[in-house]
C-alpha cells in the first residue's frame, strides 16, 4: 500500500518550493516587469518571450511572474489573518457561550448571508480599493466558515468526558487549552489555513478583474486577465492563456496540498 | 449438523504510522479459528482487545483499509470474498453492530427496517418485529436520535432479523437494555436457531454467554484457545484449559478470584 | 468523611421530559462501600457525575464534610471512575502524558494496577478498555482521594481484568478507609464488593422523610 505520509509531505514540500520560487522570481522581476519596449510589442510566444509580450511590449512571463508572486503574498497574508480571526472568535464564542457566543455567530451568519464577492468590493471600496482595500476584504470575509467549525470543536470538546476528568483531577486552565485544546484544534486550523489560500487568491484575482481591486499600474493577474479581454478578439490568445493558466496551476497546488493534508489529519482517513 | 461459517487461522494486521514516516504492523487477530453450525448458538467469549469485533468485521468485509487479512472464512461451504459478503450481507448473514450510532440519523425507523420496501407483507413483518422487542408501531415514525440508547439497539436488532436471515452476527447486543429486555432479545436468537439460523453471539459476557449458546468459544489475546460446550462454564467442572478455568474463577458469584499464574502475561 | 448529596435536583439543558435525578438523597461515609443497583436510564450516570461536581445541580447541594464540594481546588476528593475508559483520556496524548497530567502517579499504584511502561509510550487507540481502565483508576487514586464513584466501571471489561481491578481496589479502599459508590446491575459483583446494597427507589424515597437518614445504614 502507498504511504501517504510520505507521498503527502513529498507533495507539499513540491507545492512549497514551486510556490516559494514563483513568489520570490516574482519579487526580483518587479521592476522589470513594467518596463516598456514598444520595438517588441505583441510577439506571440516565442524562445525569447515564452509568454509573449503585449501591446507596450512588456514580457507577458515576468508580468505573470509578478502578479503571481503579489497573489501568493496577498493570499498567504489574508488566510493567515483569516485563520487566526476564525480561531479566536470560534474558540471565544464556544468557551464564553452566552451573549458572547450569541454575537459571534450572529455575526458570522450576517457575514455569510452576504455574497463573498459583494462584501469584498464593498470593503475594498471603503478602504480605498488597491492592495490594502482588497487584502482587507478578503481577510474580513473568509474566516466565517472556519470560524463555525472551530466553535463546534471546541463545544464538543468542553463536553467530552476526558476535559471533565483531567479538571476534576487539578489539571490547570492553562495546560487545558495548551495540552488538549489547541492540540485537537490543530489538524482542523492547518487544513482550514491552506484551503484559504485558494480562495482568497481567486477572490482577489476576481475582484481586481472587475476593477474594485489593485490598480492598472499593479502587475496582477486580475489586471493582466481584464486588460486581455479587449485583445482576445484580435487574435492575442496568449495574453489571456498563460497567466489564466498560471493562476489556475498556483491555485491547484494550494488545493490539492490542502486536501492531502486533510486526509492525512483525518482519524477517518488517516491510516490509509 | 452443518456448518455455515468457519473461520481457519484468521489472522488481521492493521498498518498505521509510527513517528514521522515509519510504518508499523500491529497484530491484532493473530489465530482465530471457529464454526458456527446451523440450527445453533455459538458464543465468542474475549476480553476487551482480544479481538472479538474484528471477526464480525472480516467477515462482512467492513474492516478499514489498513487492515490486512490471511487465513479464510467459509460460508455455506464456499469461500466468502468480498464480492460475494456484499452480495449476502442484508440478506443471508446480517450483521448486529456495536455501536448505535450505525443507524442512519436521517431516515425514520420504519423504513429502515423495511429497506425502504412500501407492501403489506414487509410492512406487517415489520411491526411484528417490533412489537416483539416491546416497541410500538408509534416507533416507526421515529428518527434515530429520538429513541433511547436501549431503543436504539433493538431496532438494530430488528434490522437484522427482518429478513430472516441464515446467519446472524451479534457483536454485543445488550449492553444498554435492562435485564427483561435482554431477555427477550436472547429469547428470540433461541429461537432463530431452532429454525435453522447460525447465530454467533459476540461477547465479553460470560455469564450472559452461558445461559444462551450451545457452544462456547474462548478468544485471547487475538488467538482461539479454547471451544467447549456451554454447560462446562455452568459449573466449572470439566475445564481443562486454563485460561477458561481462570475465567470461570473470575466470575463475581464464583469468588472473583484472580489466577496469579493466568493474570501475569 | 462523609459525602452526602441532598435532595438532588437536575435535569440537562433543553431536555425535554421528567429530570433524570429528581429528589435524590445518598450519604456516604469513608470506609463504607455502596452498591446501586437500577433499570438503565434512570439517572444513575447523571447522579455519579453530580456527586463527583461535573455539573451542579437545579436543586439540594453535594456537601463534603458539610463544605460545599465546589469550593475544593485543585484534586477533587471526590473522583469518578467513567464507565467508557477510552472516553476518559485524550485520544492524542500518550499515556505517560495523561496518567502523569495531575501529578506523579505512586510507582506502587501503577505496580498494584499492573500497569507497563510500555504503554505509557502508546496512545489510547492502542491499547483496550481493560489496559485504559487501569490507568484511569490510577490517576483517580491520587493521594487526595478520599470517595470514588464507579459508574459501571467494569462492565465493559472481561471477567480476569474486573476481578484484578476489583481485588486491588479493594485493598486501596481497606488501607485508606476510601468510601466508595458502586453502580452496576450485576448483582452477584455488588453482593462481593459492597457492604450494603440499595435500590434507586430507597435513594428517592429516604429524600422525602429525613427520619432516615438519606441511604446511610
Amino acid at each position: 500500500m502507498k504511504n501517504r505520509r510520505r507521498n503527502t509531505l513529498f507533495f507539499i514540500i513540491l507545492a512549497g518550493t514551486a510556490l516559494c520560487s514563483v513568489t520570490l522570481a516574482g519579487g526580483l522581476l518587479y521592476e522589470g516587469a513594467a518596463a516598456a519596449d514598444f520595438a517588441q510589442k505583441n510577439l506571440p510566444p516565442c524562445p525569447a518571450h515564452p509568454f509573449g509580450t503585449d501591446w507596450m511590449g512588456r514580457d507577458m512571463l515576468r508580468r505573470t511572474l509578478a502578479g503571481l508572486s503579489l497573489s501568493v503574498r496577498v493570499g498567504g497574508l489574508t488566510a493567515a489573518v483569516s485563520a487566526a480571526a476564525a480561531l479566536v472568535l470560534g474558540g471565544a464564542a464556544a468557551a464564553f457561550g452566552g451573549w458572547v457566543d450569541a454575537l459571534i455567530s450572529w455575526i458570522t451568519d450576517l457575514v455569510m448571508g452576504i455574497p463573498h464577492i459583494l462584501l469584498i468590493i464593498l470593503i475594498s471600496i471603503a478602504c480605498g480599493r488597491g492592495l490594502w482595500g482588497v487584502t482587507i476584504g478578503v481577510a474580513l470575509s473568509h474566516w466565517t466558515s472556519l470560524a463555525r467549525l472551530i466553535r463546534g470543536e471546541v463545544l464538543q470538546l468542553k463536553g467530552a468526558p476526558y476535559l471533565q476528568l483531567a479538571r476534576r483531577l487539578g489539571v490547570s486552565r492553562g495546560r487545558l487549552v495548551k495540552n488538549h485544546l489547541l492540540l485537537h484544534l490543530m489538524p482542523q486550523f492547518l487544513t482550514g489555513l491552506i484551503l484559504q489560500f485558494p480562495h482568497a487568491i481567486l477572490h482577489e484575482a476576481s475582484v481586481t478583474f472587475l476593477g474594485f481591486g489593485l490598480s492598472p499600474e499593479q502587475p496582477a493577474i486580475g489586471i493582466i486577465l481584464a486588460e486581455s479581454m479587449g485583445y482576445l478578439t484580435t487574435g492575442r490568445w496568449w495574453l489571456a492563456l498563460f497567466p489564466g493558466l498560471s493562476l489556475v496551476g498556483a491555485v491547484m497546488l494550494f488545493a490539492l496540498a490542502g486536501e492531502r493534508l486533510r486526509l492525512l489529519l483525518s482519524p477517518a482517513t488517516a491510516q490509509d | 449438523m452443518e456448518p455455515i461459517l468457519t473461520a481457519d487461522h484468521l489472522s488481521v494486521a492493521f498498518t498505521r504510522y509510527g513517528r514521522g514516516l515509519s510504518r508499523i504492523a500491529l497484530s491484532a487477530l493473530t489465530d482465530l479459528s471457529l464454526t458456527v453450525d446451523a440450527g445453533r448458538v455459538t458464543a465468542l467469549v474475549g476480553g476487551s482487545g482480544a479481538g472479538k469485533s474484528l471477526l464480525a468485521h472480516a467477515v462482512f468485509h467492513l474492516l478499514p483499509r489498513n487492515a490486512h487479512t490471511a487465513g479464510t472464512i467459509c460460508y455455506d461451504g464456499a469461500p466468502l470474498t468480498p464480492a460475494r459478503a456484499r452480495a449476502l450481507r442484508g440478506r443471508e448473514i446480517s450483521l448486529i453492530p456495536q455501536g448505535i450510532t450505525y443507524l442512519d440519523p436521517m431516515m425514520k425507523v420504519g423504513p429502515q427496517v423495511r429497506r425502504g420496501r412500501r407492501d403489506g407483507m414487509s410492512r406487517a413483518r415489520c411491526r411484528e418485529i417490533l412489537a416483539r422487542y416491546g416497541l410500538g408501531s408509534e416507533v416507526e415514525e421515529l428518527y434515530p436520535f429520538e429513541l433511547s440508547g436501549g431503543m436504539a439497539r433493538r431496532v438494530l436488532i430488528a434490522c437484522a432479523v427482518m429478513d430472516s436471515p441464515r446467519l446472524i452476527v451479534a457483536d454485543e447486543p445488550t449492553p444498554g437494555l435492562d435485564s427483561q429486555t435482554a431477555g427477550r432479545v436472547l429469547a428470540h436468537f433461541q429461537e432463530l436457531a431452532e429454525q435453522g439460523t447460525g447465530v454467533l453471539l459476540i461477547t465479553h459476557d460470560l455469564e450472559l454467554a452461558r445461559t444462551v449458546a450451545h457452544k462456547i468459544v474462548v478468544l485471547r489475546e487475538g488467538r482461539t484457545v479454547d471451544e467447549v460446550p456451554a454447560a462446562l462454564f455452568q459449573t466449572g467442572e470439566g475445564l481443562t484449559h486454563p485460561y477458561s478455568r481462570a475465567l470461570w474463577q473470575a466470575m463475581p458469584e464464583n469468588g472473583l478470584i484472580v489466577d496469579r499464574e493466568v493474570s501475569v502475561l | 468523611m462523609i459525602l452526602a448529596g441532598k435532595n438532588l435536583t437536575f435535569r440537562y439543558p433543553r431536555q425535554k421530559g421528567p429530570p433524570p435525578v429528581d429528589g435524590v438523597s445518598l450519604t456516604l461515609s469513608s470506609g463504607e462501600r455502596i452498591g446501586l443497583a437500577a433499570p438503565s436510564g434512570r439517572g444513575k450516570t447523571t447522579l455519579c457525575r453530580l456527586l463527583a461536581g461535573w455539573e451542579r445541580p437545579q436543586a439540594g447541594q453535594v456537601l463534603l464534610d458539610r463544605l460545599p464540594l465546589a469550593q475544593y481546588r485543585g484534586f477533587c476528593p471526590v473522583q469518578l471512575l467513567w464507565q467508557h475508559p477510552e472516553q476518559a483520556v485524550d485520544p492524542l496524548l500518550r499515556l505517560g502524558t495523561t496518567l502523569h497530567e495531575a501529578g506523579p502517579v505512586d510507582r506502587g499504584i501503577l505496580d498494584g494496577l499492573g500497569i507497563r511502561n510500555s504503554w505509557l509510550e502508546r496512545y489510547p487507540s492502542e491499547l483496550s478498555s481493560g489496559e485504559l481502565q487501569r490507568i484511569c483508576l490510577a490517576r483517580a487514586l491520587g493521594p487526595g482521594l478520599r470517595f470514588l464513584l464507579c459508574d459501571e466501571s467494569s462492565a465493559m471489561l472481561d471477567l480476569i481484568t474486573q476481578a484484578q481491578l476489583w481485588s486491588f481496589l479493594l485493598s486501596q479502599a481497606e488501607e485508606r478507609n476510601l468510601g466508595l459508590l458502586v453502580v452496576s446491575h450485576h448483582a452477584a459483583l455488588l453482593e462481593r464488593v459492597c457492604t450494603k446494597v440499595v435500590s434507586w427507589a430507597e435513594l428517592v424515597e429516604s429524600s422525602t422523610s429525613p427520619g432516615t437518614a438519606g441511604g446511610c445504614g
